[in-house]
């Protein structure tokens, strides 16, 4: 049992309500309820609405996973949930339904690190991650550059985006373009049929003396949307195509460059690219090449598993199992700023508090005396 | 009959076991900001003084609201994990409705609780079994006027005094409370609702700035 633990994790950091089961490295189930279609309207994930959401999927959606699994919830070896980083309410809707399915089937829980996470789903797709791995994450909330030695203790981080994520600015740029929302998807449509060279938009922090790991994204989207409304305000008709293609090459440009010198100058020949930007099949392609010609091995998980899931919080579950990794206590919080450099919240084994109580009934066998 | 009762949804944390006749166990602590960390302990606290495990109870019963949202869905994602894991049902209550059984007025009155916003979440009861509003949220002085010479019970009251002149406690909502109720309702067999969050408001709808602040430090 020890090296193949079987754990159920649960993901609510932001819209996407994700069960998973997996046994060690394999993949069970992913049972996801999402409420992206609820935020469309808006441009952009609405918190209360997504906490709404997610209260209403809980229950559905361990349900489905077990199903889906095949597996009896009382074979459980340890229930993994995302402590954090994310969204505080939606977080405080999986952290709260996590220890209760723990407690009442008298199973460990393990609070884990959302972005430690979305690295170890990778283990499901192509086994064991080589250690250290470097991991390049990219979302709608995060664009980080990971050194991770050992997942379930030890992640530092290399850089981090200084103002927006490339995934906000896929959404912004959308936005501009009047393509709806979430932006990713739909640019990387286009931008398929676009010249990538048409327009030379600008590679945020890749001066000589600017941080090497760290991103920037804000001037580039500025510099986008003056474009567009250059043209516009100019009667002539924007070449969206074109558009989407030369925003989509500046920003992945700047992220494969960026990591490959990581991976170089920390001397790690194993990349892995996660979160939902890595669904971007022109990141996925220039990071390939990049990557070969560095002799590089690179690792993306299928796009499913890129976005936010409950299968990449079991993975990470299953591995702070199999390592011996310490649970987390019954009163563990949702951490909506929980450090990268935590990929679990271990318990103190003194998550009991003696506080004011009005309990007058003592039972003999009282475990707090 | 082994009932176990939380109610989330007013900065009181509070969980009780009923056996059928009496509370056999309660604990709480009134703390708005940490609903999540203290719910479980208080729990296993409870049972723990009750010389009980989890797997002895019967049927849950929550507090549905209305509360503000976040704390309101700790104790409904920990009751319906408890109901799916046991297959014992959850019964929803309006928690006013514990404190309007709290306070075991005879005549009419009303129970009000904060609802942040300057405003409360409020009812009407006759007595206090029988209520006679459906939980509303409004300024207190919207509500002064239809309310006055009635006892007002609850935070929500003792907060707004010069709206409601006959404020009264219980301040806190007690789960005690609550699982009585339950109780006597199961016994006389009459309906629960669902245990579905009462908010009475809508989302606001914004996405704020910097929508998921992630990156590491
Ligand atoms: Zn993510």
């Amino acid at each position: 049992m020890a090296d193949e633990p079987l754990v159920l994790g649960i993901e609510t950091s932001c819209d996407e309500t994700g069960v998973g089961v997996v046994r060690g490295t394999t993949l069970l189930a992913d049972a996801i309820a999402s409420s992206v279609d609820e935020h469309a309207r808006f441009g952009g994930v609405v918190p209360e609405v997504a906490s709404r959401a997610h209260l209403e999927a809980m229950v559905p959606t361990i349900e489905r996973a077990l199903k889906q699994a095949g597996v009896a919830a009382s074979d459980l070896d340890g229930i993994a949930v995302t402590a954090g980083p994310g969204l505080a309410g939606a977080l405080l809707v999986g952290v709260s339904a996590a220890k209760a399915y723990a407690y009442a089937l008298g199973k460990p829980l393990y609070g884990v690190n959302h972005l430690a996470s979305h690295i170890c789903v990778d283990q499901l797709e192509h086994g064991p991650l080589p250690e250290p791995t470097m991991a390049l994450l990219v979302s709608g909330g995060h664009s980080s550059l990971l050194l991770a030695p050992d997942i379930t203790n030890d992640v530092r981080p290399m850089g981090a985006t200084i103002d927006d994520a490339a995934g906000e600015a896929f959404d912004k740029i959308a936005r501009v373009l009047d393509l709806g929302f979430p932006g990713g998807p739909v640019i990387d449509r286009l931008a398929r049929e676009g010249d990538p060279k048409a327009i030379a938009f600008p590679r945020g922090l890749t001066g000589p003396r600017d941080a090497a790991y760290d991103f920037s994204f804000s001037g580039l989207k500025t510099s986008v949307a003056r474009w567009i409304e250059a043209k516009r305000s100019a009667g002539e008709e924007v070449p969206v195509r074109d558009v989407a293609a030369s925003f989509q090459e500046a920003v992945v440009d700047v992220l494969t460059r960026k990591a490959v010198r990581a991976c170089k100058d920390e001397g790690v020949d194993h990349l892995m690219i996660g979160g939902g930007v890595a669904a971007n099949s022109r990141l996925r392609a220039l990071a390939q090449e990049r990557c070969e010609r560095a002799g590089i091995r690179l690792r993306v998980p299928r796009p499913g598993l890129c976005t936010d899931n409950g299968a990449m919080v079991a993975a990470l579950g299953a591995e702070m199992v199999a390592r011996g990794r310490a649970a987390s206590d019954w009163d563990l919080s949702a951490d909506s700023s929980l450090p990268v450099t935590e990929p679990h919240v271990p318990g103190t084994g003194h998550g009991h508090t003696h506080d004011h109580d009005h309990v007058h009934e003592m039972s003999k066998d009282n475990l707090y005396s | 009959m082994l009932l176990l009762a939380v109610d989330t949804a007013t900065p009181a944390v509070t969980v009780a076991l009923h056996d059928g006749d009496s509370v056999i166990a309660e604990a709480g602590q009134v703390d708005a900001r940490r609903h999540g960390e203290l719910l479980l302990p208080t729990v296993d606290r409870v049972l723990a003084r009750a010389g009980l495990k989890l797997d002895a109870v019967t049927g849950v019963v929550v507090g549905v609201g209305p509360g503000p949202y976040t704390g309101l869905r700790v104790g409904l994602a920990t009751a319906e994990t408890f109901g799916l894991v046991l297959g014992v049902p959850v019964h929803g209550l309006c928690t006013l409705d514990g404190l309007a059984y709290a306070a075991g007025l005879t005549g009419p009155f009303a129970v009000a609780t904060d609802a942040r916003r300057k405003e409360v979440y409020w009812a009407r009861y006759d007595d206090a079994r029988t209520r006679v509003s459906e939980p509303a949220v409004d300024r207190p002085a919207d509500i002064a006027e239809q309310l006055a010479g009635l006892p007002v019970v609850g935070s929500g009251a003792l907060l707004y005094p010069e709206a409601f002149g006959d404020a009264r406690g219980p301040e806190h909502q007690s789960a005690g409370a609550l699982a009585s109720l339950a109780a006597e309702k199961l016994a006389a067999g009459e309906p629960f609702l669902p245990p579905l969050p009462l908010y009475l408001r809508r989302p606001d709808a914004q996405v704020p700035k910097n929508y998921k602040v992630v990156t590491p430090q």
